[in-house]
C-alpha cells in the first residue's frame, strides 16, 4: 500500500473543494482522476503529492522550467537530488557526456533531440510540456503523478507520451480530461463530481458513456 | 440649481489622494523656502558664466595626461568597487531574511559613498583600498535588497518541480540565479554606470579620480580643461555598452587592481587607535566608567552635540531636501516631454535626449560644485543641481513610459493632451518614483555639506578637521537615522497611495 486516505477534508487555504475523501492507492496502479474543471482534480493531486513527495516524480499542469537555461540542463534537474552539488555545478557549467548520453533517448523518444540545447524560454507550450515530461521520467522512481500531463500536445504525441510514462513508471496517477485516453491506459479511473469521489472502479468493461454522468453539469450550462 | 456644498460627498468634486499629497509636499516646500538661504553671493557671476561657457565650447583636449589618467583611474575604482559589492550583494541575498543583515544592509547604504571615503580615509589614509571600499560597502547594501527582491520572485512552479532532497545550492545555481540572472545582470551594469559616478566624486576627498582633476581645473580657472575632462566622461558613459561587454569583464577585473592610484601604505596602528580610541565620546574616553561624573559629563557632551550640531545641521538637510524635492517633481514634469514621440519629433527628441543624458550623467555632487562656482555657498546651487540631475533621471523613465501610452486617434494636442491624457495616466508612476528618489535626494544634500552648505554633512565635514571622529560617528548615526526614517515614510506613502513600489532602475 502506498497511500491510504480515510475521510480527510481535502482544499487549499480558501476553502474546502474535497469533503470526506477516502482512496487508497496501490504499487502498480494506473489511475486516472476524471471529472469536470474545478472537481477538484488538483486538490486531490496535490493532497497525494504532499504525502508521497519523497518518492514521486512530478509532472505540473504548469511545467516549471528555467527559462534561461536549456532542455537539456531543465531535464537534467530531475536529478539535482542523486547527484553531489559540485558535480550539478559542473554539469551547470558544462554538461558532461554522460549526462548527455542518459538524457538524450528521452528527448529522441518525445520528438525533442534536435532542441536538447536550446533555451526552455524559446520552446513552444507543446514543447515546453514534453521537457517537464522528460524531466520525470529521468528523475524516474516507482511513482508518478501527472496533472493534465498532454493538455498542450496533439493526440499522435499525447500517445507518445502516455506510453513513455506507463512504461517507466510502475504506479501512475495522472489527472485528465481526455476520457478516451485515460480508459485506453488506465487500469482504474477516480471520477470527482460535487466535491466528493462519484466513481472508483476498475476501467474494464467501462466505456466512455459510462463516465458521461460526470459531466453533465457542465453540459446543462452549456445548453 | 443646487449649491455645491449641499450635494452629497460622491457627486461633489473633489480632489485624489494623489493630488492632496501632492499638495501638502509642496505647501511643506513653500514653507521650507521662507527659511532657506537663497542668496547669490558672488560678485559677478555672469562673467563667471561666459567664462565657463566659453571654456566649454573650447574644450582642451591636449591636456592628455591628466585626462587619460582621471579616466583611467576613475574606470578602475569603479569597477573593483563594484565587483566587490556585486559579489558580496549576491551572497548577502542569500541571508537577507534574517533581520540584523538587513538592517546592515540598510545602514551601509544609507550613507553616502563619500561620507564612507572620509570615514576611511581616517583609518587607511589614501590608499586605494579606501576608495574601493567606499563604493564597495553602500553598493553591497543596495544589491543585496534588489538581489534578494529579484531572487525571491523566482517562480513557485520551477520549485516545486525540483525532486525532493535537492540542497540548497544545487536549487540555487539551476533554478534561482538563473531565473533572475538577466535581471541581476542589467541592474548591475547599471550599478557600475552609479559607480563610474561615485568613483569621479570620490577625487573630492583626494582620491586620484576625475572629481581630482576637475578640482583642480576649476580652482585654476581653466574652464577649457575641465570641460574636456566632463566630455570624456560622458562618452565613457554613453558608450557603455560598446565596451562593458561580458568577454571582456574577467580582462578588465584582473587590470583594474593593478591601476588603482593612491598611497599604498596602510598603518595597522592607525586603524586600531581609530576603532578603539577615536570613535570613542571624548569624555569617556579613557575614563573611569563607573564614575558617575563621567556620565554626567557625557551627557553634557551628547546634549551639546544633539543641540549645537545635529539639529541645526538635521533642519537645514530636510528643508533642502524638500525644496529640492518638490524643485525635482516640477522639473521632471517639465522635462519628459522633450523624449517623448506624444510631444516631439525625431530632431527635437534627440535634442532632448542630449540634455537628459548629460545631466543626469553628471554626478549632482559635481553639478552642484559648478554651480557652487557661479553663485557663491547657498542652498540655491544645491537646489538647482539637485533638480536638474534627479528631474533628468526621471524625466527619462517618464518620456519613455509615455511612449507606451496608447491614444484615441482623435485626442487632443499641444498642451490639452499634456495635461488630460499623459500627465494623468503617468502621475502615478512619476510620484512613485518621485517618492523613491527622495530618499537618495536627502542622502545626496547631506554630503553637500562637504561643499560649504549648512547640512548635516557640513558639520560631520567640520568635525573631521578638527580630528574629532568621535563627533563624526554621532553625526553620521543621526545622518544614518534621517535617511532610514524617510525611507519608511516614503514606503508607507507609496504603500497609501497604491503606487508600485519595486523600481529597482530607479535609484542609485
Amino acid at each position: 500500500m502506498l497511500l491510504q486516505l480515510v475521510n480527510q477534508d481535502l482544499g487549499y487555504d480558501r476553502g474546502l473543494v474535497l469533503r470526506n475523501i477516502s482512496i487508497a492507492i496501490r504499487e502498480g496502479d494506473r489511475i486516472a482522476l476524471v471529472g469536470e474543471s474545478g472537481a477538484g482534480k488538483s486538490t486531490l493531486l496535490a493532497a497525494i503529492q504532499a504525502r508521497l513527495l519523497q518518492q514521486a516524480a512530478l509532472v505540473p499542469q504548469n511545467p516549471g522550467l528555467v527559462a534561461s537555461l536549456s532542455v537539456f540542463h531543465n531535464i537534467y534537474m530531475g536529478r539535482l537530488n542523486q547527484h553531489p552539488t559540485w558535480y550539478n555545478l559542473i554539469n551547470l557549467a558544462r554538461p558532461r557526456q554522460r549526462e548527455i548520453d542518459a538524457i538524450r533517448p528521452l528527448v529522441e523518444r518525445l520528438g525533442l533531440e534536435e532542441k536538447l540545447f536550446e533555451r526552455a524560454g524559446e520552446l513552444s507550450g507543446g514543447q515546453q510540456q514534453r521537457v517537464g515530461i522528460c524531466r520525470a521520467l529521468h528523475q524516474g522512481g516507482a511513482l508518478v503523478l501527472g496533472d493534465e500531463p498532454v493538455s498542450a500536445v496533439d493526440s499522435h504525441q499525447a500517445r507518445t507520451v502516455l506510453n513513455a510514462l506507463h512504461e517507466h513508471f510502475e504506479t501512475v496517477v495522472l489527472a485528465m480530461h481526455d476520457v478516451e485516453l485515460a480508459l485506453s491506459y488506465a487500469t482504474r479511473i477516480i471520477g470527482l463530481q460535487h466535491g466528493g469521489i462519484a466513481l472508483d472502479q476498475p476501467s474494464a468493461g467501462l466505456t466512455a458513456s459510462d463516465l458521461d454522468f460526470l459531466y453533465k453539469d457542465s453540459d446543462e450550462k452549456h445548453r | 440649481m443646487k449649491n455645491i456644498a449641499d450635494l452629497p460627498g460622491a457627486v461633489r468634486p473633489h480632489y485624489s489622494p494623489a493630488v492632496r499629497v501632492s499638495t501638502a509636499f509642496i505647501a511643506i516646500a513653500v514653507v521650507c523656502l521662507a527659511f532657506a538661504d537663497i542668496a547669490i553671493t558672488t560678485l559677478d557671476p555672469w562673467a563667471e558664466i561666459q567664462r565657463m561657457l566659453l571654456g566649454v565650447v573650447t574644450p582642451d583636449f591636449f591636456a592628455v595626461e591628466a585626462i587619460g589618467t582621471a579616466v583611467v583611474q576613475t574606470i578602475a575604482f569603479a569597477l573593483v568597487g563594484v565587483a566587490l559589492a556585486a559579489f558580496g550583494g549576491i551572497i548577502l541575498a542569500q541571508f537577507f531574511h534574517i533581520g540584523p543583515v538587513r538592517w546592515a544592509c540598510a545602514i551601509a547604504r544609507s550613507i553616502h559613498e563619500l561620507f564612507w571615503a572620509l570615514i576611511f580615509l581616517q583609518m587607511l589614509g589614501l590608499s586605494p583600498l579606501t576608495g574601493v571600499l567606499a563604493i564597495a560597502i553602500p553598493y553591497a547594501g543596495i544589491c543585496a535588497k534588489v538581489y534578494a527582491e529579484t531572487l525571491e520572485e523566482t517562480p513557485a512552479a520551477a520549485l516545486k518541480a525540483l525532486p525532493a532532497g535537492t540542497s540548497t545550492i544545487s536549487t540555487f545555481f539551476f533554478v534561482r540565479l538563473p531565473d533572475a540572472w538577466s535581471h541581476i545582470k542589467s541592474y548591475t551594469l547599471y550599478r557600475f554606470e552609479c559607480g563610474l559616478r561615485s568613483s569621479a566624486v570620490l577625487g573630492f576627498v583626494g582620491l586620484p579620480t576625475l572629481g581630482y582633476y576637475l578640482q583642480t581645473a576649476f580652482s585654476e580657472g581653466n574652464y577649457s580643461e575641465a570641460a574636456a575632462q566632463l566630455i570624456m566622461f560622458y562618452v565613457i558613459i554613453a558608450s557603455l555598452r560598446l565596451w562593458m561587454k561580458p568577454k571582456l569583464i574577467g580582462l578588465y577585473l584582473i587590470v583594474a587592481p593593478f591601476l588603482l592610484g593612491g598611497a599604498t601604505e596602510v598603518r595597522w596602528e592607525n586603524i586600531v587607535r581609530f576603532l578603539t580610541e577615536d570613535i570613542v565620546p571624548a569624555p569617556l574616553r579613557n575614563a573611569d566608567l563607573l564614575d558617575p561624573q563621567v556620565w554626567s559629563a557625557f551627557g553634557d557632551w551628547l546634549m551639546m552635540m544633539l543641540t549645537d550640531q545635529a539639529l541645526p545641521g538635521f533642519v537645514a538637510t530636510v528643508v533642502l531636501t524638500q525644496i529640492a524635492l518638490v524643485a525635482t517633481a516640477f522639473l521632471t514634469l517639465a522635462f519628459f516631454p522633450l523624449i517623448s514621440t506624444k510631444f516631439f519629433g525625431r530632431f527635437g527628441r534627440s535634442i532632448g535626449h542630449l540634455f537628459l543624458v548629460i545631466m543626469r550623467s553628471t554626478p549632482e555632487f559635481i553639478l552642484v560644485y559648478i554651480f557652487l562656482q557661479l553663485w557663491g555657498p547657498s542652498m540655491l546651487p544645491a537646489i538647482v543641481a539637485l533638480a536638474l540631475h534627479n528631474g533628468a533621471i526621471i524625466g527619462h523613465l517618464l518620456g519613455r513610459y509615455s511612449d507606451e501610452i496608447s491614444l484615441r486617434p482623435d485626442s487632443s494636442s499641444g498642451i490639452n493632451l499634456y495635461a488630460f491624457e499623459v500627465v494623468p495616466r503617468l502621475y502615478g508612476q512619476f510620484l512613485a518614483y518621485l517618492f523613491y528618489r527622495w530618499e537618495i535626494i536627502m542622502r545626496e544634500t547631506a554630503i553637500l555639506g562637504v561643499l560649504g552648505i549648512a547640512t548635516l554633512g557640513f558639520y560631520i565635514d567640520s568635525a573631521i578637521a578638527d580630528i574629532r571622529l568621535d563627533r563624526v560617528m554621532l553625526l553620521l548615526l543621526v545622518t544614518a537615522l534621517l535617511n532610514l526614517g524617510i525611507d519608511s515614510l516614503s514606503r508607507l506613502i507609496r504603500s497609501r497611495l497604491r503606487l508600485s513600489t519595486r523600481i529597482s532602475a530607479c535609484d542609485g
